[in-house]
């Protein structure tokens, strides 16, 4: 077996170093590191790192990704995007979300969730959710002072606080949210442009079946004669 | 590097004639056969590899549970007719490595007998050191008991703990902290769980809203 | 090679003779600020001097394997960022380095590069923690760790920007990454990467003179090579003894055979050679950062066909493991053809780099211990999985 060693160079190993000359050189040079970063830290920037919480807010990162929330478009009752397939229920790896579909009185599915409650205080912010969706539905948001003192209910989120606006998605991360529109808009089109393909067909198709029985006609009228 | 299994085997096969050890084909993509070593050969096989084949690094020990020991068969197939086990086993994956020739894993496997009584394999401690903590952590989870141990205690449960929880059939215990998820499931098991006052005077209780929509 | 297997359980009897009154039990841990979490230790003393150790684990136990084997391969990858907290992004690798084994996935260049500089700047936020930690575990509280997590919430900040979370980025996919560098990324990175050196330097002069450091690391806690390979010791505990296993040099996954880059060695593999050596790799990590980022190609970040829903591995098994910062992180993964893994297993360096820390502190005192423990760097989050 040919050993690749070889190909590696050794570094020299780490120095050690041997005598000391001054007793306590190596104190003094930490101490001059500290003295040095103790100074800096009043004027130099990259040593100035600390901010003032409440008052001060470090900018979020366009990224950034908190717990997630329910797009709809223009009205939440009406066209939330989500059709409840549960694909996000089951690939949630803590188990948070909990879905029911809604249905009218004779049982048949209405595509949009009853009941859509996240649990915040298991989630656990990975974003597989948003991930996995096939709608569009479902994104994370960047909020992130949620803090509540009601521990069991306080951080139970249903519909209610869950289902967010379009133009808020927009807000938040406009590059994802116009990538989305567009694609959305163009399925759309697409879907819209199928149907009146699918109607135009249909009308020719109906034409043409009445031109043909009308070409018909005759021959069958010509045969009977 | 892919070690070059057939060569080891025969060499194990020459070396000691009454080893037990058999090829494994591994049916995936990844290409890493498995050595399936007689339980009783186990710690001589070990050193042999040690010794002469300079396999020195045993990284990795895993423990497997098989209750259905026809999908143990599935995931390493056997050459040729092999009757399968009756029952159900607990399997023991041992991954070498040479440091010296770079080359691995070379994949052992042992089984124990059945997955109750007899659920033992030889501990290979005094082959390879590093299976000390891993080896303990097999029988915390799995309850393989490895003869020979010097120390086979609970490592990562604790010590007064019973069941084995690595185990297909492990059922979790009903007295977990109660924890109000929506999941109706979880809330069925701790309503049943705890006496009912306790669920019916506010202090555990459904907190799902009716969505307003 | 070890002819005596005796020899290597060294396991010492208790002495009780005349003097075992004169033995002290103490019980480290596992509320201690030298145990770095939740870790215990029962210590026999005698004296000031170790006459035998036994770690104590699983006060952080939570069973990550069997929350894997009931969850989908995608659903792990997230606590996956939660073994060893200080990486996450390298144990986003290693898992997603495992699955692409178990279903034979290729991974598009630009991804593999990605990855690379991701783990890079992991091992670079570990070992400057590490510094941190062990000045503070010799009694160095504040400053160097301030001056260490200052520089790692610099690297933090990238990885928001990149994944949209600091630590628990859950980022690997099986077939690439999952999302493409923010423009100006790469820029920002390379920044990093110029004022990451005079950083070090200032680290080392800190440090490595110091003559407290000297005294209390040079020749504590060392073992020789052949019990070191032989305990499964792996990372840079192996190499500051003079091994030269690297995982990155002996079986270069993803695309390190490209980047020129040297292993550091050590010679003694004491505290103080376990210290240095993670200087010079994160020197060396450096190199290959800036070679990463000039050679950083345009492409897809993820295999096209990559399979984010109802992702099915064939049936079989494999074992893949990287070079992660703490030593060898491996995944073993056995598929029985379904969504869930049938067994999900994780060889956590940090877990058995202690298998030989009685060992290595027997004999010694007990200040040496906390020294020894903190030079190993373990991370709770690992060990007891």
């Amino acid at each position: 077996m040919d050993s690749p060693s070889s190909t590696i160079e050794r570094l020299p190993a780490p120095k050690r170093p041997g005598g000391w000359s001054i007793p306590g050189w190596g104190l003094l040079q930490g101490l001059a590191v500290t003295g040095r970063n103790m100074v800096e830290s009043y004027y130099k920037k990259e040593r100035m790192t600390t901010i003032q919480y409440p008052e001060e807010r470090a900018p979020i990162s366009p990224n950034f990704r908190n717990f997630p929330f329910l797009v709809f478009d223009t009205d939440p009752a009406a066209d939330l995007r989500c059709t409840a397939c549960s694909i996000c229920e089951k690939e949630c790896p803590p188990q948070c979300i909990y879905i029911v579909l809604d249905r009218d009185e004779n049982g048949k599915s209405l595509k949009r969730p009853r009941v859509f409650d996240i649990d915040l205080s298991v989630c656990m912010n990975c974003g597989i959710c948003a991930e996995v969706c096939p709608f569009d539905s479902i994104y994370m948001d960047g909020e992130y002072e949620l803090s509540t003192d009601d521990r069991f209910g306080g951080l139970l989120f249903g519909l209610d606080r869950l289902a967010k606006s379009a133009e808020y998605h927009m807000k938040l991360r406009p590059e994802q949210a116009t990538e989305v529109m567009a694609r959305r808009k163009a399925e759309e089109e697409k879907k819209a442009a199928a149907a009146a393909a699918k109607l135009a067909k249909a009308k020719a198709d109906a034409e043409a079946k009445a031109k043909a029985a009308a070409e018909v006609k005759p021959e069958e009228k010509g045969e009977e004669v | 590097m892919i070690v070059e299994i057939e060569t080891i085997l025969a060499g194990i096969r020459e070396a000691l004639p009454n080893s037990g050890i058999s090829f494994r084909k591994n049916p995936g993509p990844s290409g890493q056969h498995s050595l399936l070593v007689d339980g009783s050969n186990l710690v001589e096989v070990c050193q042999f590899l040690q010794d002469t084949l300079d396999f020195d690094l045993l990284s990795n020990v895993t423990g497997v549970d098989w209750p259905e020991p026809a999908k143990a068969d599935a995931v390493a197939v056997p050459e040729g007719e092999v009757t399968p086990a009756a029952e159900g086993f607990l399997e023991v994956l041992y991954h070498l490595y040479s440091t010296n020739r770079r080359v691995g894993p070379l994949v052992l496997r042992a089984r124990t007998a059945d997955r109750a009584g007899n659920a033992k394999i030889p501990s290979v401690v005094s082959v390879f050191r590093s299976a000390e903590f891993q080896e303990r952590e097999i029988f915390d989870l799995y309850g393989v008991i490895f003869t020979g141990h010097p120390d086979l205690r609970r490592i990562l449960m604790w010590d007064e703990f019973v069941d084995f929880p690595m185990r297909k059939d492990y059922v979790a215990p009903d007295d977990y902290e109660y924890e109000p998820t929506p999941h109706d499931a979880v809330l069925e098991k701790a309503k049943t769980h705890y006496p009912s006052s306790e669920t019916q005077d506010g202090k555990i209780q459904d907190t799902r809203k009716e969505p307003v929509l | 090679m070890i002819s005596d297997s005796s020899m290597l359980y060294s396991t010492p009897a208790l002495e009780t003779g005349d003097d075992e009154d004169q033995l002290l039990r103490v019980s480290l841990g596992p509320q201690h600020p030298s145990t770095h979490g939740v870790f215990r230790m029962n210590v026999v003393l005698d004296g000031e001097t170790v006459v035998s150790l036994k770690p104590v684990f699983g006060y952080l136990h939570r069973n990550h394997e069997k929350i894997a084997e009931n969850a989908t391969y995608l659903s792990s990858m997230p606590y996956t960022d939660r073994l060893d907290y200080i990486c996450p992004l390298s144990n986003n690798w290693a898992y997603a380095h495992a699955v692409e084994k178990l279903a034979g996935i290729e991974v598009p260049e630009r991804a593999e590069y990605m990855r690379v500089i991701l783990a890079e700047l992991t091992r670079l936020i570990n070992h400057t923690a590490f510094a941190g930690f062990i000045l503070g575990d010799m009694g160095a509280w504040g400053s160097a760790l301030m001056y260490a997590f200052r520089e790692r919430e610099k690297i933090l900040d990238l990885f928001e920007d990149l994944t949209g979370a600091r630590m628990m980025a859950n980022f690997m996919r099986f077939g690439g990454c999952r999302n493409d560098l923010p423009a100006g990324w790469a820029m920002k990175c390379g920044k990093l990467v110029d004022d990451y050196g005079p950083f070090l330097d200032e680290m080392e002069k800190f440090l490595v003179g110091n003559e407290i450091l000297l005294a209390r690391t040079q020749d504590v806690g060392q073992l020789p090579k052949d019990i070191l390979i032989n305990g499964g010791i792996t990372g840079p505990m192996l190499r500051a003894a003079g091994v030269n296993y690297d995982i990155r040099k002996v079986e270069p996954y993803g695309i390190y055979e490209r980047f020129d880059f040297r292993i550091p060695l050590g010679e003694i593999g004491d505290c103080y050679d376990r210290i240095m050596i993670r200087f010079l790799e994160m020197r060396e990590s450096l190199k290959i950062l800036r070679q990463a980022l000039d050679q950083l190609p345009e492409g897809d970040y993820i295999h096209p066909k990559a399979k984010i829903r109802n992702f099915k591995p064939p049936v079989g098994e494999a074992y893949g493991r990287i070079e992660g910062p703490k030593g060898e992180l491996g995944f073993h993964l056995i598929s029985d053809g379904t969504t869930n893994p049938y067994r999900y297993r994780v060889r956590p360096p940090s877990f058995i780099n202690l298998t030989l820390l009685e060992d290595m502190c027997l004999g010694l005192d007990l200040a040496d211990v906390v020294i020894i423990l903190g030079s190993i760097d373990i991370v709770l989050g690992e060990v007891d999985r």
